[in-house]
Order: structure tokens, then sequence, then C-alpha cells
């Protein structure tokens, strides 16, 4: 790639390997392994406690309860990516929306406006870009992977803060992804459920693109 | 009338406006260009729906350059 169209912030993360497709595909077969991981033991011991000692019910219940509720802290840590941060900066947000809009098309505008994420298409799948985060949902739309990034100005508008991550998004899709520290990989399902209820058609959006 | 805008805390700022054959604007507009990097900004040219180019000179013939701040991991 040349320099030119590398996204300048890769200059702070040089030790980073590049974000591609395949690091995408085995980072979401890691995530995978490991979810099975720490919830099939649980399960099982929650299984075996009461085939052998049913009087165990209540610490049986405890374990699979472990088994469910550790997967959904995760997954809620990767939705938590998408969450309004930061100040609301009202007295400007109504400029930084326009300019916002102008880097938008129509659909993608009108969908920003109504769910605070705006919908870009990539190389890599469909992206789903907040105030200080992003979603990707890859090709096939079966898995999402939740990347936490953001524009280190704080005062700036939440519009504004969409525009920086779209824009450096636009200049260098794989050099965003190597930018943007990586939360979560799971199925959409998973982080939908744990979204802001305002955000959730922005998922069904993108899965939708990227079927 | 192209237009060199900053992302900030009032949403944006029009630093300068050129035109392609306005040597004198155009020569200003490199100043704010230069003067936006030296604060940290990163030019950035939109170009259409899904593309955008990253400049280091500020490019004569674009309708928009906006100049943004470095993005991090959070």
């Amino acid at each position: 790639m040349a320099a030119e169209q590398a996204l300048p912030e890769l200059a702070s993360v040089p030790w980073r390997r590049r974000t591609d497709a395949r690091w995408l595909l085995r980072w979401g077969r890691i995530w995978q392994a490991w979810t099975l991981l720490y919830s099939v033991p649980f399960l099982a011991a929650g299984a075996a406690m009461l085939w052998l000692a049913p009087i165990a019910a209540p610490v049986a219940l405890i374990a699979i309860a472990h088994a469910w509720i550790i997967p959904e802290l995760y997954a809620f840590r990767g939705a938590s990516v998408t969450r309004p941060k930061g100040p609301r900066n009202e007295r400007a947000e109504h400029v930084a929306q326009g300019l916002l809009a102008d880097l938008l098309g129509h659909d993608e505008r009108e969908l920003q406006r109504r769910t605070g994420l705006a919908l870009e298409r990539g190389e890599l799948g469909v992206w789903l870009v907040g105030e200080a985060g992003a979603l990707l949902v890859t090709p096939g739309a079966r898995r999402v992977h939740c990347f936490c990034v953001r524009t280190a100005e704080p005062e700036l508008p939440p519009s504004d803060r969409v525009a920086h991550l779209l824009l450096a998004l636009r200049v260098d899709e794989e050099g965003f992804a190597t930018v943007a520290n990586h939360a979560f990989a799971g199925a959409p399902w998973r982080v939908r459920r744990r979204m802001p209820q305002p955000m959730r058609p922005a998922l069904g959006a993108a899965r939708h693109a990227a079927r | 009338m192209a237009r060199l805008i900053r992302m900030d805390g009032t949403g944006h700022t029009t630093l300068a406006q050129w035109t392609a054959a306005d040597d004198a604007r155009f020569a200003g507009a490199v100043e704010e260009f230069r003067s936006a990097q030296q604060l940290g900004y990163i030019g950035t040219v939109p170009e259409g729906p899904g593309q955008a180019t990253h400049v280091r000179e500020l490019p004569r013939e674009a309708d928009l350059v906006i100049m943004r701040r470095p993005i991090a991991g959070g």
C-alpha cells in the first residue's frame, strides 16, 4: 500500500500486525473457541452435580448461571463500543450533523439520524460507526467484530466524532481496524440484545447489507 | 469554490476558501493547512461514497479538504 493511502495513525501502533480478512477470521474462531471453553465446563459441572447428587441442585444452578452470565458479559463489553460517550455539545451538534450528513448517502444518513450509527460498506464487511467505536459485520452476516476506537478530542460534538472515524475508515479500512482495539467477536444476536434499543435497527440493516 | 475546514468543538470551522485559478487565495489556504498540521490535524479529502484520501499537501483541485484529529484505540 502506498504511504499516501495508509492511515497515518498506524505509526502509533508499529507492533501490530495489519488487520485483514484472514486475521478477522482467525480471531473470530478464537473467540468462538474461547466462549465454548469457559461455558461448557460450567454446564458440564452443573449437569454432573444434578445427576450425581440432586440435592446439590442450587449449586448446579449457580454453575449453569455462570455458563450464561460470562458470555453475556463479554457480549455486553462488545456492544458497549456503540454506546454514546462523552459530552453531548448540543450547541455545535447541529453544525456537525450537517457535515456528517454530507459524507453519507441518503439511506445511511437517515439510519444515522435514527440510530446514531453510520453504515459503511467496506472490503472487510459492513461497518457501523459510532462515536467511540465501530462494529464490523463480516460477509455472510454470521459474525460481528466490535472495535473500540475514538478521537482524542473530547469536546467534539458527537457527529464530529463519528465523522472522524468514518473518514479514517474510508482512507484505510485495514489500517482503521489495526489502530482500533478489538473488544469482542461473536454472533450478531449476542451483540444486538446488549445494544441500546434505538441502535438495534442499525445492526439489522448492516446484517442485511452483509448477506 | 473549494473549502478547507477543520472539525472542532464548534462543529466545524472554515479555515480557507479558494479557486484553482486564484494563486493568492490558494497560498493563504496552504498556510492554514500547514498551521493546522502543526497543531496535529490530519488532512483528508472525501472522494465520494466510501472513499477518502489522506493528504500531506493541500491539493489545489480538491473541492473539500477536512482537517481531523488522529484516532486511537479506546
